[in-house]
C-alpha cells in the first residue's frame, strides 16, 4: 500500500505570533518555523505502516514556498520514502491544496492520504474533508486509532460525544488527531539519510491546478485583551448581577 | 560567508533539544534533591540515545559511532549542555583518545564504549598536577612485561560509572638540555584490577549528581597490552586528541546560557513591579541586552571554532579564546540571572541557583581561565616575536 502524507509548513507551535502591522497577515520574517505537529503525528503514523510492512511506501508532499523543502526533509529524516514538493509561492487556499493533492495521489496511484486533521496557522480543518469530496473516497476524520482490516481500514474518531468507530473502504482519507501517536525524534542515521532521499519539484501549472485564491482577506487583527474581572462584596451582589447584568441565571 | 546551518545540522539541533527538554528536563529537580542517578535510569537515557543513533557522535562511523564533524558535534553538547550533566554523562561520548587505541584494543575498549557496554573516564588530575601534566606524582614501573602502578588521582569526573580509566602516569626521565623531564605514559586501567580503587571525590557545588571520584594504584600491575600508544608518548596523544575537548566545555556552557536566557526573559516581561513588567527598567532591560549579546557572542566564537577546526585551521588559540569567554560568559549571565529573579532567584524550588552554581567549575575544568588565557597569549607572542 502507498501511502501519502501531506505535510505543511506552519510558525513553530512554540513561537508567540504577532499581526503585521499593516493588517495583512501574521508576521513571518525572522519566525521559526516547523512541521504542523498534526502533521507530524500523521508522518508517524505511516512509517509505523511501514514498519509494520501494512505500508510499502510513504511519500511526503508539501505544497508551498520552497523552504517547504525542508519540511519534507524532516518528513523524510522521520523515515519517509521520498519526497513531493508542490512549489508555489502565492499562499494556496485549502481547495487548491485539496486539487494539488488530488491530482497527486492520480499521478502516483497513491492508496490512501494520511494527513493532519488541521494544521495550526489557519486552522481550517477543511483540506482531507475536500481531497476525499474531490477523489470520490471514503474518509476517517479526526481519527485517533488506526487498524488495518479485511479489504480495509478501521478507525475510531473522536467526536463530541466520544470515540465512533468507522470502518473504511481502501482508497480512503484519514485525517489524524492529536492521540494517535507520539512521534518520533528523528535518529542520527534518518537524519543524514534523509539527505540522500529523492525530492521532486513540480509546480501547480504541472499537475494542470488552477490554485489561485478564490477568498480575500480584508483584514487580521489581534484578539482582543480580555478585561479585568470585576470583584463582588457578596454571594447577594453575585447573584443579581448574574441574573439582572449577565442573565444567565 | 554563511551563518546558516544546513538542515542536518538543524535536524540534529532540533532532535537533541527535543530530547533534552522532554525526557532529561523533568529529570533534573530529582536529580538536584538526591544528588543521584540510580544506574538504571542511567541505563534507560543510554538506550534511548543508542536507539535515536546518537550514542558516541563524536566517533568516527567506521568504529560505530555517529561520526559528526567538529561542528555538528558541537551543536549537539551545545543542546546537551542545557540539562544537568548527571544526566547528559549518559548520552554517551567516548573521550576521542580511544581512537588511538590499537587493532586489540579498539575491540575490548573503544567498540565497547561506542556499543554503550562500557564507559570510560580520563584520569589525569592529582592532588599535586593539574593543567602541569607534566610533573604527574603517578608512576608506573616496568616489572619484567608487566607495568606496575602507584599513586592517586583525584578530581576523576564520572570515575563512579566507569568501567575502566583513561590514566596517566611517569614512566621515567629524561635527561635534557632543560633539566630532568618525566615521560609520560598512557594507560587502560579495568575497574577490577588488583590494587586499583576507585572511590567517592569531593561533594563539590556545581553539578550535582556528576560525581567526582578519587582514583588510587597500590602496586597495580597491568600487562603491557595496556598501555595506549608508546611509552613516553601520553602528552603527545594528550594533546592530538584532547585539545579540542575544551571546546565542548564551551558549546555546553553557551547552550546553559540560552536556556537560563530564556527564563530570565520570561520573568522579566511577566513579573510586574509599581504597574509594570520589570523588564522594562532599564536596570533589568539592560542586563537582559548585555545576557543575549554575550551568549551570541560565544555561540559564534564556539562555532568559529569548531568550523576551524573542520577546515584544518590553526584552532588552538580559537578554541582556547571559545572556552574562556563562553564560561566566563555563562559565569555573567547566571549572575544576572539571580539577580532578575530576586529573592526567587536563589531558592531550590527554582533551577536558576541551580544554573548560577552549575557554572562556577567552567572556568576551572578543562584548563582554567588564567591557563585559556596563557595559550592565547602566548599564540599572540609567537605570531608577533622573532
Amino acid at each position: 500500500m502507498k501511502v501519502l502524507v501531506p505535510v505543511k509548513r506552519v510558525i513553530d507551535a512554540n513561537v508567540k505570533v504577532r499581526v503585521k502591522a499593516d493588517q495583512t497577515g501574521v508576521e513571518l520574517t525572522n519566525v521559526k518555523m516547523a512541521m504542523n505537529p498534526f502533521c507530524e503525528i500523521a508522518v508517524e503514523e505511516a512509517v509505523r505502516m511501514k514498519e509494520a510492512g501494512t505500508a510499502t511506501e510513504v511519500i511526503v508532499v508539501s505544497a508551498g514556498a520552497q523552504q517547504a523543502q525542508e519540511t519534507i526533509r524532516t518528513g523524510l529524516a522521520m523515515g519517509a520514502d521520498r519526497g513531493i514538493l508542490i512549489l508555489s509561492e502565492a499562499s494556496l487556499e485549502p481547495l487548491a491544496v485539496a486539487k494539488l493533492l488530488k491530482a497527486v495521489v492520480e499521478k502516483e496511484s497513491a492508496d490512501m492520504v494520511l494527513m493532519g486533521k488541521q494544521a495550526i496557522d489557519g486552522d481550517n480543518n477543511q483540506t482531507g474533508q475536500m481531497l476525499a469530496a474531490l477523489l470520490g473516497w471514503p474518509q476517517g476524520t479526526f481519527v485517533s486509532k488506526i487498524e488495518k482490516a479485511d479489504g480495509g481500514l478501521k478507525v475510531t474518531r473522536e467526536v463530541d460525544g466520544g470515540l465512533e468507530n468507522v470502518a473504511l473502504k481502501l482508497p480512503a482519507v484519514v485525517t489524524v488527531d492529536l492521540r494517535l501517536n507520539q512521534p518520533r525524534y528523528a535518529s542520527l542515521p534518518n537524519i543524514m539519510k534523509a539527505k540522500k532521499k529523492q525530492i521532486d519539484t513540480m509546480t501547480p501549472e504541472d499537475l494542470g491546478v488552477d490554485a489561485s485564491p478564490r477568498l480575500t482577506v480584508l483584514k487580521v487583527v489581534e484578539p482582543p485583551a480580555r478585561k479585568a474581572g470585576v470583584k463582588v462584596a457578596d454571594v447577594a451582589e453575585l447573584i443579581d448581577k448574574l441574573k439582572n447584568e449577565a442573565k444567565v441565571i | 560567508m554563511d551563518f546558516a546551518l544546513n538542515h542536518e545540522q538543524q535536524l540534529v539541533v532540533e532532535t537533541v533539544r527535543a530530547f533534552v527538554e522532554s525526557e532529561l528536563y523533568p529529570l533534573e529537580a530529582e536529580v538536584e534533591r538526591t544528588g543521584v542517578v540510580p544506574p538504571e535510569l542511567g541505563r534507560e537515557i543510554q538506550a534511548k540515545v543508542k536507539a535515536l543513533g546518537f550514542y558516541a557522535p563524536n566517533i568516527p562511523e567506521e568504529w560505530g559511532g555517529g561520526g559528526l564533524d567538529h561542528l555538528t558535534f558541537t551543536l549537539v553538547e551545545r543542546e546537551l549542555g542545557r540539562a544537568a550533566m548527571a544526566l547528559t554523562v549518559w548520552w554517551g561520548r567516548p573521550s576521542n583518545i580511544l581512537c588511538a587505541c590499537n587493532d586489540e584494543q579498539k575491540q575490548r575498549y573503544l567498540l565497547p564504549c561506542v556499543a554503550g557496554e562500557r564507559i570510560d573516564c580520563l584520569a589525569i588530575t592529582e592532588p599535586g598536577a593539574g593543567s602541569d601534566a607534566r610533573n604527574l606524582a603517578t608512576v608506573a614501573r616496568r616489572d619484567g612485561s608487566d607495568w606496575v602502578l602507584n599513586g592517586s588521582k583525584h578530581f576523576i569526573s564520572h570515575a563512579d560509572i566507569a568501567d575502566f580509566a583513561i590514566v596517566f602516569a611517569a614512566t621515567g626521565e629524561d635527561a635534557t638540555a632543560k633539566g630532568p623531564r618525566k615521560r609520560i605514559t598512557c594507560f587502560l586501567i579495568d575497574r577490577d584490577t588488583a590494587g586499583f580503587e576507585v572511590r567517592p571525590g569531593y561533594a563539590t557545588v556545581s553539578h550535582r549528581g556528576y560525581h567526582n571520584s578519587v582514583l588510587s594504584f597500590d602496586d597495580c600491575r597491568v600487562p603491557a597490552a595496556q598501555m595506549l600508544g608508546d611509552e613516553g608518548q601520553g602528552l603527545e596523544i594528550m594533546n592530538t586528541w584532547l585539545y579540542a575537548t575544551r571546546l565542548t566545555v564551551a558549546a555546553m556552557s553557551v547552550g546553559r546560557a540560552r536556556r537560563v536566557f530564556d527564563l530570565t526573559a520570561e520573568w522579566a516581561a511577566t513579573r510586574r513591579q509599581f504597574g509594570r513588567p520589570i523588564g522594562e527598567f532599564q536596570g533589568t532591560g539592560f542586563k537582559l541586552a548585555d545576557m543575549i549579546t554575550e551568549i551570541d557572542a560565544a555561540d559564534w566564537l564556539t562555532l568559529a571554532a569548531a568550523w576551524a577546526l573542520d577546515q584544518d585551521l590553526p584552532a588552538n588559540r580559537e578554541i582556547a579564546s571559545a572556552k574562556l569567554y563562553a564560561t566566563e560568559m555563562l559565569g555573567r549571565a547566571t549572575d544576572n540571572a539571580v539577580q532578575v529573579f530576586g529573592g526567587m532567584g536563589l531558592v531550590d524550588e527554582m533551577p536558576i541557583e541551580r544554573f548560577w552554581r552549575d557554572a562556577r567549575v567552567e572556568r576551572i575544568w578543562d584548563g582554567t581561565s588564567e591557563i585559556q588565557r596563557h595559550i592565547i597569549a602566548r599564540a599572540i607572542l609567537r605570531e608577533h616575536g622573532e
